[in-house]
């Protein structure tokens, strides 16, 4: 049986399990007085969750280590069948092997290989495909009927069913919320062992200060400039430039749009405009990337020609145009949290002296929302530079160190995707240099954020 | 009655009325910078849509050409009581040939020649395979047939195209002078997967990977977000430092870039589990990591909204505390749960680099009929046929794209019914 299978046989041992665990449950118990119920513990349906669980849970770990464990354990079994001149290769040689047998199992062709010791190792591997599905199947299926038994076993009316059964959903609940330590954990040591690897090869002062990026390794070694060079401060300026327009554009209009709708319009204009500025955010990039490489990127290129200017067809400009496009809602509804948390007393008092409404806003208003727009303009800047899409498809390739908004320059972002798209295998340089620029994009955009969350946490324990 | 004079004016006054002008003046254009960056900021958007409609209109419609095909049995070297292997064998393409040729008979010289076989649509040899094996006493009939045609010729039909030579403009006018060529609604866009021909190109296997990678995404992040959500409001210890050191995690979390995810998705699930690249599967698992955070914050705020009335009524009533959570608050709370939920499935849905990270950008024409077939998404395939050099993609992109929006407009809508029908306030 394959995995779908034997899950969906699961589900139904597991109902199954629930139903008998009940009725035994209630079989058990004995009456008390006439109409004050029975003797059990708990409810009889916790006696069938009780079961339940012991039936599923075990199985399915089962299920779930057998799976992620039963390739490579494959592996190593076929490569160590192997004739031994093969076996003394490079890693990389027999990783090449296992990978055809692997494409001749998977598509069934394992008669058309022709040399006959990968026939031989595709068979090989084909018996141990088997006999593995044929164990896990056997292993899962019995685990889960000794569950059940084991489950039924325990019921006696005095068994605190409610109570076990309660104690294991909060500790699944408990595991649920660590993933989210265990997601940055994952985030954290991915991108921090290649960058050290990557960190062997290339010293890290070359890459935080070089100011060339070219990554493309020769493919003979006599080939000039064989090593390629990683040097980080383009893509670093590249990035500050785009974001730097994007914010431009996104801050004045996000945080204009966030005053006039919370001081200034009328409760239809807010409710009309408000959503339809949310559907801005909820564009996708990639459609951003398109309308920024096919209409805005020419755009900017003619508009530019018919001042007289040389403007590159990728230029910086476009992209950050239609990222700060992009921006607009996320920085227009942070800001108009924060304007709308300050306290309505502040405005009278700024009235009752006189003010006007304008003066109200940018003398009274805006200075005490200012912890929270600084946040939210934070929270815009990391989100810039982690921006991907609208980069990839409208921004250059090159790396060139330059501040000019009307030449093509390329981002971390851009970088990472160039690197890693295409077919080129893991351990190369190329690849371990993109999990060097995640590194250090996660680290700029986490310290972004964290301050961020920290100034908008402090504000708002000021008004509370 | 006293006597009302006037107060006298002082200084200050007389500045304040001197000054009144400038600042209502400013006041006026204070409002309008309001104004100016409301109807700029909407500018974009209607502007975005418009563009893209525009380009996508196209691509619902292809015109397809009409040949009088003569099925000539011994041309193919077959028969009508030849077997179903020699039928698919035979080479189709001389009848496609053969009817342009007896259209246009003085066509001379071997480019053009082959210009003239590019008229129509490549996979025409493959339709008549296809007829014939399904109807083999076709063989020796004379049929009119509709073909798709190719999309340069498509493009000459529906705003011209400088890339075609006078020769192929002058075949194209006269098969549309003599009736041969029809506007019909594109069904091979939803009928098709992707193809380097773009008249044959379609999203239906884009949008079955998407389905895919969606639902499993759902099965996955729901279910984790809200018990997560539940633990974290209801049962978690106050003061903890793991309690905290989750909540930390997961407000940054929402914040990181998603190519940082993508990353981890290829060194962790693809790498180190071995999970099979380009799959649903690995996608769906990224994307879970990706949409936890959004639902487990907007379920956290819905199961805050119900008010502790509720919970110290059951608790009063002898349920226990789990009792009271599942079947009192979280069943309150489960409208702006499902509302999160649809927001976070909508964001997976447009999501397309850490995709890109895992390597669904393979180009993929199989329709996937499982979680672990490679496949694509339909934001990936939007990326791909935004960087495909033919013209007639561009029509093609913004149809997909249209149609991304589509699903996204019925979900953020289904998400605002929700809110609006079953939001209670206490």
């Amino acid at each position: 049986m394959n995995t779908t299978n034997i899950l969906l046989t699961l589900l139904l041992l597991i109902g199954f399990s629930y139903v008998i665990g009940r009725k035994r449950s209630l079989a058990l118990a004995k009456p008390n007085a006439p109409s004050k119920g029975n003797n059990l513990h708990s409810l009889p349906s916790y006696y069938g969750y009780l079961v339940a669980i012991w039936c599923g849970i075990p199985a399915i770990a089962i299920l779930l280590l057998w799976n992620v464990f039963s390739t490579p354990i494959a592996n190593s079994l076929v490569t160590n069948s192997l004739p031994a001149e093969i076996q003394s290769q490079a890693p990389e040689q027999i990783g090449l092997f296992i990978n055809r047998i692997h494409s001749a199992v998977n598509q069934g062709n394992i008669q058309e290989l022709t040399d006959p010791v990968q026939k031989q190792a595709a068979e090989h591997y084909q018996h141990i495909l088997n006999i593995s599905k044929m164990a896990k199947t056997v292993l899962v299926l019995v685990i889960a009927l000794l569950g059940i038994y084991l489950g039924l076993r325990m019921i006696k009316p005095e068994l605190r069913a409610r109570n076990k059964v309660e104690k294991f959903a909060t500790f699944m609940m408990a595991s649920c919320a660590s993933i989210a330590i265990l997601t940055t954990v994952g985030i954290v040591f991915s991108v921090l062992f290649e960058s050290i690897r990557f960190f062997h090869d290339v010293s890290i002062i070359d890459f935080l200060f070089g100011t060339h990026w070219s990554p493309q390794t020769a493919l003979r070694a006599d080939q000039v400039g064989s090593s390629g060079s990683f040097g980080f401060i383009p893509l670093l300026t590249g990035t500050l430039l785009i974001s730097a327009i994007a914010l431009l554009v996104a801050v004045p209009l996000g945080l204009m749009s966030a005053i006039y709708l919370s001081e200034y319009a009328s409760k239809t204009v807010r409710n009309i405009v408000k959503p339809a500025l949310e559907v801005l955010a909820g564009i996708p990039t990639v459609v951003y990337g398109f309308f920024a490489a096919l209409t805005v990127a020419p755009f900017v290129r003619d508009a530019g020609a018919a001042l007289g200017l040389n403007v590159a067809s990728e230029s910086a400009l476009a992209a950050g145009v239609v990222m700060g496009i992009m921006i607009i809602p996320f920085m227009s509804s942070l800001s108009d949290d924060v304007i709308n948390a300050v306290p309505q007393s502040m405005r009278d008092g700024s009235y009752g002296m006189g003010a006007t409404q304008s003066e109200t806003i940018k003398q009274v208003i805006i200075p005490a929302a200012l912890p929270g727009i600084v946040g939210a303009f934070l929270l815009a800047a990391s989100r810039a530079i982690g921006e991907t899409m609208i980069v990839v498809m409208a921004a250059g390739m090159s790396a060139n160190l330059t501040m000019n908004p009307l030449e093509a320059v390329t981002t971390v972002t851009v970088q990472i995707v160039a690197l890693l798209t295409g077919d080129q295998e893991f351990d190369s340089t190329k690849t371990l240099a993109a999990f060097a620029l995640g590194l250090t994009l996660f680290l700029m955009t986490l310290v972004l954020n964290v301050i961020a969350l920290h100034i908008v946490r402090k504000y708002r324990e000021q008004y509370d | 009655m006293t006597n009302l004079t006037p107060p006298a004016t002082s200084a200050t006054t007389e500045k304040v009325k001197l000054g009144l002008q400038k600042r209502y003046s400013r006041e006026k254009r204070f409002r309008w910078y309001g104004i100016i960056s409301i109807v700029v900021s909407l500018f974009f958007l209607i502007v975005l849509l418009a563009d893209i409609t525009y380009k996508a209109l196209p691509a619902f419609t292809h015109h397809y050409i009409q040949l009088d095909i003569d099925f000539n049995a011994e041309k193919l070297g077959i028969s009508a009581q030849s077997t179903p292997e020699q039928l698919r064998r035979a080479d189709y393409s001389i009848l496609v040939n053969d009817a342009l040729i007896k259209q246009f008979p003085n066509v001379t010289g071997r480019q053009e020649k082959r210009a003239l076989k590019n008229i129509v649509s490549s996979n025409a040899p493959y339709r008549l395979q296809a007829m014939v094996l399904e109807n083999p006493s076709l063989l020796g009939t004379k049929q009119a047939i509709w073909f798709l045609s190719n999309d340069d010729s498509d493009i000459y039909y529906k705003d011209g195209n400088e890339r075609l030579k006078p020769y192929e403009t002058q075949w194209l006018d006269t098969l549309k002078a003599e009736g041969r060529v029809d506007n019909r609604f594109n069904s091979t866009l939803f009928t098709n997967g992707d193809s380097r021909e773009p008249e044959q190109a379609g999203i239906l296997s884009a949008l079955v990977g998407s389905f895919f990678t969606i639902a499993l995404t759902l099965s996955l992040s729901f279910p984790i977000g809200l018990a997560a959500a539940i633990y974290l409001e209801e049962f978690s210890p106050k003061n903890n430092f793991w309690v905290d050191l989750i909540e930390v995690n997961i407000n940054n979390l929402a914040a990181v870039p998603s190519i940082v995810f993508g990353l981890l998705g290829l060194a962790v699930f693809i790498q180190f589990f071995g999970v099979p690249r380009s799959t649903p599967l690995v996608g769906s698992l990224v994307l879970t990591l990706i949409t936890l955070p959004t639902i487990i914050i907007a379920s956290r705020a819905a199961i805050k909204s119900v008010p502790p009335s509720i919970r110290e009524a059951a608790l009063g009533l002898g349920a226990s505390k789990v009792q009271t959570v599942f079947h009192h608050v979280v069943p309150l709370a489960m409208p702006g749960v499902l509302t999160g939920t649809i927001i976070g499935m909508a964001h997976a849905l447009g999501e397309t680099a850490p995709l890109l990270m895992i390597g669904m950008v393979a180009f993929i024409i199989d329709v996937p009929s499982n979680l672990t077939d490679p496949a694509a998404v339909l934001p990936v395939q939007i990326y791909l046929w935004a960087d495909s050099p033919e013209r007639a993609f561009v029509a093609k992109t913004s149809a997909a794209i249209l149609i991304l929006l589509v699903f996204l407009v019925c979900m953020n809508l289904l998400a605002v019914i929700l809110r609006k029908r079953f939001e209670r306030r206490w």
